[in-house]
């Protein structure tokens, strides 16, 4: 992984320097809050609900067993003992005092790590697929691009106080693990006829109040041109988006406005003025950046292990756990694991400090010393070997961590919501916890197949719920909780926006309409093996309506 | 209509309340209830000298209503942030006995 060179290190502990002297000045009162709002946000410090909030960034979710220990270290020693992954790879711990926040920063620092540019109208920690460097399916790597991208864009002059927050994903396989085409520019590492590297570039996807499936405006930019690109990306951006509306203002707006053709036209323009730009990468360049995600020396082993085997005869929860949480990696004898951080009726995304000492071990012992976090608030070990797998499993089930469930109804995305976030209007998690609960992670829901339920407490779509196989969004209505339903949206690479069921459920009701729509799904399929997103789209909404609306008592709302 | 103003402390972000003698109290129970203009008025003022002395950060009023009997924010908000986590009932105001008497869970 990416280590920090005498500059990175320079530059985050003067950050932190930095910070401590604002925290200090605002204590004091020599900053008002509103002077001080700036500067805490651009250091991933909110105020929520209960107490400020802390978004730790996870560079393209990428993290080692000491980064993930310091986590846990600070979770006891700074909060209440847990911290909770999110939908974009980051780490947040809800009860940091503020006067703390500088020694945080600085505990980070020591296991290169921070929060710089984890809120605020800039470029955002930059995401990739879960399962970078390690699939069997990977095109290219995706972290070196990352990390270009995230050198390039940290505390980068130009974009810093962009119309609007700025995300980029990049995605390293066929299949889309990152949601590209949900963000403001999503890459796609392709190959062209030549087998030269390069990426599809996507521009204009968002979730929020007005979502968009990003348009696709380059099939292939060479690799070299990647900075280049995105900068004239950013350029025209931050020249033509709006400013005078806060909801207008993000990147999918103009390109919405301006139109496709006009929005790609006016990039390409730019690119090509810059085209002696020194924004070129260089071949040694990505050499050097690449050779930090040098893959693991990882020796070629037997591709069947009698271990698993045995155990997967006598032990149908190992076997639902083979089934569900493990892909084929990209060296034989090996797989890459998912540690389900939604274990039936828990808050998904919550880790104790314990279960992460836990999992880190884990990862020293078994996997390289590398794990990921992915946008489906999991947690990965990449490199484990095959006759490895059974005592890495005892070792999660010890800890409470080793739910069959990854990519099942029950491995549920749901943001913070009202429980803890200060822009909910409704609750997620306790919703996520019943669905989970009444689904769980057997039989039926084996039988119910891939579905992905994803879960906002408000419009701001944290949860993904636009990309939801099911999203439910969670709205207040004369004081109430009430729950909207979408049906067919996806985030994978063929995206799309959930339909409307139709008015909304009450909390009572909301899991009742789920157990409805999941019952209808299985009654249209075509068989066992058509998936419900697939079912979806052949069958369409009325269906699915009708068994909500008509056939049972209705939405109550 | 009763009210009551809350805010976040500066130092560590807890949710307090303004109290009857214009300080600042993490139990909602001790929390002064407004019930007149006036009284509303003077402890808004209280609130904005408070930011000003930088003890606390965005003071706000809360309606109250009696709920079984007991007086409770009115917005389900407002009871979780007197209250703590719904799902983590072991965390927040709800385990050092600040929560309002009856706790909204539905």
């Amino acid at each position: 992984m990416y280590r920090y060179d005498q500059f990175d290190a320079a530059f985050v502990a003067a950050r932190v320097e930095q910070f401590r002297d604002q925290v200090g000045r605002r204590l004091t009162g020599e900053l008002t809050e509103e002077q001080f709002r700036p500067h805490r946000l651009m250091n991933g410090l909110y105020l929520q609900l209960h107490a400020y909030m802390l978004r730790v960034a996870v560079p393209y979710g990428t993290l080692n067993s000491n980064q993930l220990r310091k986590l846990a270290e600070i979770a006891r020693k700074y909060d209440r003992g847990y911290g909770h992954f999110t939908t974009r790879q980051n780490l947040q711990y809800n009860w940091p005092k503020l006067q703390d926040t500088p020694d945080i920063l600085a505990e980070l620092a020591s296991v290169e790590m921070h929060a710089i540019q984890t809120s605020g109208n800039c470029i955002r920690n930059v995401t990739a697929d879960h399962f970078a460097g390690a699939a069997a399916d990977e095109i290219a790597d995706p972290r070196p691009y990352c990390e270009i991208l995230r050198q390039w864009s940290s505390q980068h002059p130009e974009f810093s106080f962009l119309p609007r927050k700025f995300k980029i994903a990049v995605n390293g396989g066929p299949h889309d693990r990152a949601a590209i085409q949900a963000h403001d520019i999503g890459l796609q590492v392709v190959r062209d006829a030549r087998g030269d590297l390069g990426f599809a570039v996507y521009v204009g996807g968002g979730l929020g109040r007005s979502p968009f499936v990003a348009k696709k405006i380059r099939d292939f930019l060479p690799e070299r041109d990647l900075m280049r690109y995105v900068d004239a990306i950013l350029r025209v951006y931050n020249l033509e988006g709006r400013r005078d509306n806060k909801y207008k203002a993000r990147i999918k707006i103009l390109v919405h406005e301006k139109g496709e053709a006009a929005f790609r036209d006016a990039v390409e323009a730019e690119y090509a003025a810059n085209a002696q730009s020194a924004l070129s990468l260089q071949e040694a360049d990505i050499a050097a950046i690449r050779a930090f995600f040098t893959p693991p020396p990882l020796e070629p082993r037997e591709t069947t292990s009698a271990r698993i085997e045995r155990r997967r005869a006598k032990d149908a929860k190992f076997d639902a756990f083979m089934r569900a949480n493990v892909v084929a990696h990209k060296i034989s004898g090996y797989a890459v694991l998912t540690v389900s951080l939604k274990p039936i009726g828990a808050i998904p995304g919550d880790a104790s400090a314990d279960q992460m000492d836990a999992v880190a071990d884990l990862a020293e012992d078994y996997s390289q010393d590398e794990l990921r976090v992915s946008h489906e608030q999991n947690l990965i070990l990449p490199h484990v070997a095959l006759d490895d797998i059974p005592v890495v499993y005892d070792r999660l089930a010890s800890v409470g961590l080793a739910t069959p469930n990854a990519g099942q109804i029950s491995d549920i995305i749901a943001c913070p919501g009202l429980d803890y976030c200060a822009l909910a209007t409704a609750r997620s998690i306790p919703v996520a916890q019943r669905i989970a609960e009444r689904f769980g992670d057997g039989a039926r829901a084996r039988d119910i197949g891939p579905l992905k339920i994803k879960i906002s407490g408000c419009i701001n779509a944290c949860g993904h719920h636009h990309v939801g196989h099911i999203g439910i969004l969670g709205l207040e209505r004369a004081g109430e909780e009430t729950y909207q339903i979408t049906l067919g949206g996806s985030g994978d690479e063929t995206a799309s926006i959930g339909q409307i069921t139709g008015p909304g459920f009450s909390s009572e009701r909301v899991v009742e309409a789920i157990d409805t729509i999941v019952e209808t799904y299985r009654a249209q399929r075509a068989d066992a093996s058509e998936q419900f997103l697939q079912t979806f789209r052949r069958v369409g909404m009325a269906p699915f309506k009708e068994a909500l609306y008509e056939r049972s008592a209705g939405s109550d709302i | 209509m009763q009210e009551m103003i809350t805010a976040n402390r500066l130092p560590d972000g807890i949710v307090v309340f303004l109290d009857a003698q214009g300080g600042w109290t993490e139990d909602f129970h001790r929390g002064a209830i407004l019930e007149e203009a006036a009284v509303r008025a003077n402890a808004l003022a209280q609130a904005a000298a408070a930011v000003e002395a930088n003890l606390v950060v965005d003071p706000y009023p809360i309606e109250l209503e009696l709920r079984a009997g007991h007086l409770a924010p009115k917005a389900l908000r407002e009871r979780i942030r007197a209250t703590g986590p719904t799902v983590r009932t072991d965390l927040g105001k709800q385990v050092e006995g600040f929560a309002p008497t009856v706790a909204q869970r539905g």
